[in-house]
């Protein structure tokens, strides 16, 4: 392997990586938040994938203008699940564990089935958008310029939900994390808190929708393998962790690109999944989780 | 043991008892080939998530990675049978066996972790045997096995177009899968399960030895598994990993379990008796026209059950046998 091979290589699961990283810090947000684990994550990263199709079929416009739209109509999901069905399910008396497993996967088929209903079960495209077909030259090493830009927007929106965790809000939202039920005495609303959590979690997936939908096919299923590799993202990390997210976001990325190159590209998942596998035998809460 | 538990395991053993005589007579009635389809999956299905049970249920273990030993199973007992004619009335066992093995290698690591660490891990082990067999030549890959078809015997567990002996080999599985439970649960070993699965600090100062519980409780699972694996890949006759190992096939042995009443002798039986038929029925009806109505209702059936009977479904008898708790 050349040394610009290895740059190209290396790039491409770096780019890769941080959109890996984005869509696995919703699923930490809302974990630490709650201790819930949202098996519909990918399923909300699918139904803004398709929101950009949608409008982008019927305006033309392009996925870059539409991304405040699409990550506000995100948020708005997600408080809308939070208030109908995850309050009730953090108030069954019984096996609560296992209920938000299963309310959270019902959910996932649910959106799956009226995703395929609404838009059918083929693949969709946004073809010619602002930035396709078009990449950055780096000394040999071509970076395309969607997925430069997915993540670019993505590193952002990381700096974004940290700047978030800097003010009154961000400090509510640790403090429920601590003890969510002390912080009814001082006055947070824990409710409003949590729909909060939920809608910045669906939001930060929202985002990494919107640029993936730039260079990424569309259809029903397309959620469940990146839900995937969000969950052991977020494994590997360590549940509740940020800049776990981040640093096993972007390994992932890495892993799965040079292992796609080093055996075959219908193998790269096993090479990411053997390494966390690999992790947690060291470090059973993952990368940054607390011991 | 008190009386009162002992009146209580013996009344359930006459109630299954009678279950059994019911599903042996009634299918003979039945001559709606569908109808015949949907009692088989159900009572499979009532057998894996009862095997889910022991592991998930009794010993409190959340494992979203079944689908690797039902794989397993179907696949071991199909290439003993394609490549050494083995006969598979043997094989089936020898699938569930190696779907024991598998379950003892994959909790062999997987056991320290806990909690959604432990969920996580099973699914990631799962998804690795689907995509290894998947790219594994000898196995058939993506393509598959097909299992000959051979002259009706029972020696071969084949029997042509009629379906009630297979219905009846199903209801052997399931009610095995049953008696197993209800062995566990008057045993040592399910007081101690149980124990693991309330509070693993107090299991272990009693002296409860968590790993080792643990492992028994994967072997006895990961081997009913597997042998309902072995049993469906005779009933559907072809096997791919599409069809056997996919992740999907995780929940669905998890799930009766869980809407029926995990760590329960009836819920799994339950749950799937409502479940599959309302997935079998939904997807053949409403699936056809490829416009996902079915897999809305069955997410949305799954939702308003989890929400609506945390405990699961076997409540709702219960509640009538003791009056009000």
């Amino acid at each position: 392997m050349t040394l610009e091979t290895l740059l190209q290589v290396a790039a491409g699961g770096l780019l890769m990586g941080l959109i890996y990283a984005l869509v696995a810090a919703g699923l930490s947000l809302i974990f630490g938040l709650m201790d819930v684990v949202n098996f519909a994550h990918g399923e909300l990263m699918m139904l803004a994938m398709y929101a950009v199709f949608v409008i982008w079929d019927a305006t033309g416009l392009d996925p870059l203008w539409q991304l405040p739209v699409v990550a506000g109509l995100l948020f708005l999901t997600g408080m809308a699940i939070y208030r109908g069905l995850i309050a009730r399910a953090l108030s069954v008396p019984f096996n609560r564990g296992m209920v938000q497993i299963f309310v959270t996967f019902g959910l996932a088929i649910f959106i799956r089935g009226a995703a395929q209903f609404v838009w059918g079960g083929e693949f969709r495209a946004v073809n010619h958008t602002w930035l396709s077909d078009r990449s950055l030259n780096l000394g040999g090493v071509f970076l395309p310029l969607p997925q430069l830009a997915a993540s670019a927007v993505c590193l952002a929106a990381f700096a974004g939900l940290l700047a978030i965790s800097r003010t009154e809000f961000g400090r509510a939202l640790e403090a429920t994390r601590e003890d969510r039920d002390a912080v009814a005495l001082i006055g947070i609303d824990r409710d409003r808190i949590f729909a909060m959590g939920w809608g910045l979690g669906a939001g930060a997936v929202g985002i990494a929708g919107v640029m993936l939908a730039g260079f990424y096919y569309v259809g029903p299923n397309v959620g469940a393998s990146f839900a995937l590799i969000a969950y052991v993202t977020v494994a590997l990390g360590g549940f509740g962790s940020m800049a776990g997210a981040l640093v096993a976001g972007v390994l992932i990325g890495e892993v799965e690109a040079f292992t796609a190159v080093v055996l075959e590209p219908s193998l790269k998942q096993i090479g990411v999944f053997a390494v966390y596998l690999l992790v947690l035998m060291f470090r059973p809460r993952g990368l940054f989780g607390k011991l | 043991m008190d009386n009162f538990i002992l009146a209580r395991r013996r009344r359930e053993l006459m109630v299954a008892g009678a279950l059994l005589v019911v599903a042996v007579v009634v299918p003979r009635f039945i001559a709606d080939v569908t109808t015949l389809n949907v009692i088989i999956l159900s009572l499979l299905f009532a057998g894996l998530a009862q095997a889910w049970n022991i592991l998930g249920g009794y010993c409190g273990q959340i494992s979203l990675g079944h689908a690797l030993y039902f794989g397993i199973g179907a696949y071991v007992s199909t290439l003993l049978y394609v490549h050494a004619g083995l006969p598979p009335s043997a094989g089936i066992f020898l699938g569930g066996v190696v779907g024991g093995i598998a379950a003892l290698l994959v909790g062999w690591p997987c056991f320290r972790l806990s909690g959604h660490y432990y969920a996580i891990a099973t699914v990631v082990v799962g998804e690795i045997g689907y995509l290894l067999f998947l790219n594994w030549d000898y196995v058939g890959g993506a393509t598959g096995v097909y299992i000959p078809i051979a002259k009706p015997s029972l020696l071969n567990l084949q029997f042509g177009k009629d379906k009630l002996p297979y219905l009846y080999l199903v209801l052997a599985f399931a009610a095995a899968t049953w008696i197993a439970a209800w062995l566990i649960e008057g045993s040592r070993w399910g007081y101690a399960w149980r124990a693991v699965k309330d509070d693993v600090v107090a299991a272990r100062s009693l002296g409860v030895n968590i790993f080792s519980s643990k492992m028994a409780a994967a072997a006895i699972s990961g081997f009913f598994t597997g042998l309902g694996g072995a049993i469906y890949g005779l009933y559907v006759g072809y096997i791919d990993p599409d069809s056997v190992m996919a992740g999907h096939f995780s929940i669905l042995i998890a799930l009766p379990a869980v809407l029926g009443g995990v760590g329960t002798l009836w819920g799994p039986i339950l749950g799937a008796a409502l479940l599959i038929p309302v997935k079998e029925l939904s997807s053949s009806y409403l699936g056809g026209s490829g416009r996902g109505v079915d897999l809305m209702l069955y997410g949305a059936m799954i939702v308003v059950v989890a929400l609506a009977q945390p405990q699961g479904l076997v409540l709702l008898f219960r509640r009538r046998a003791h009056g009000p708790a």
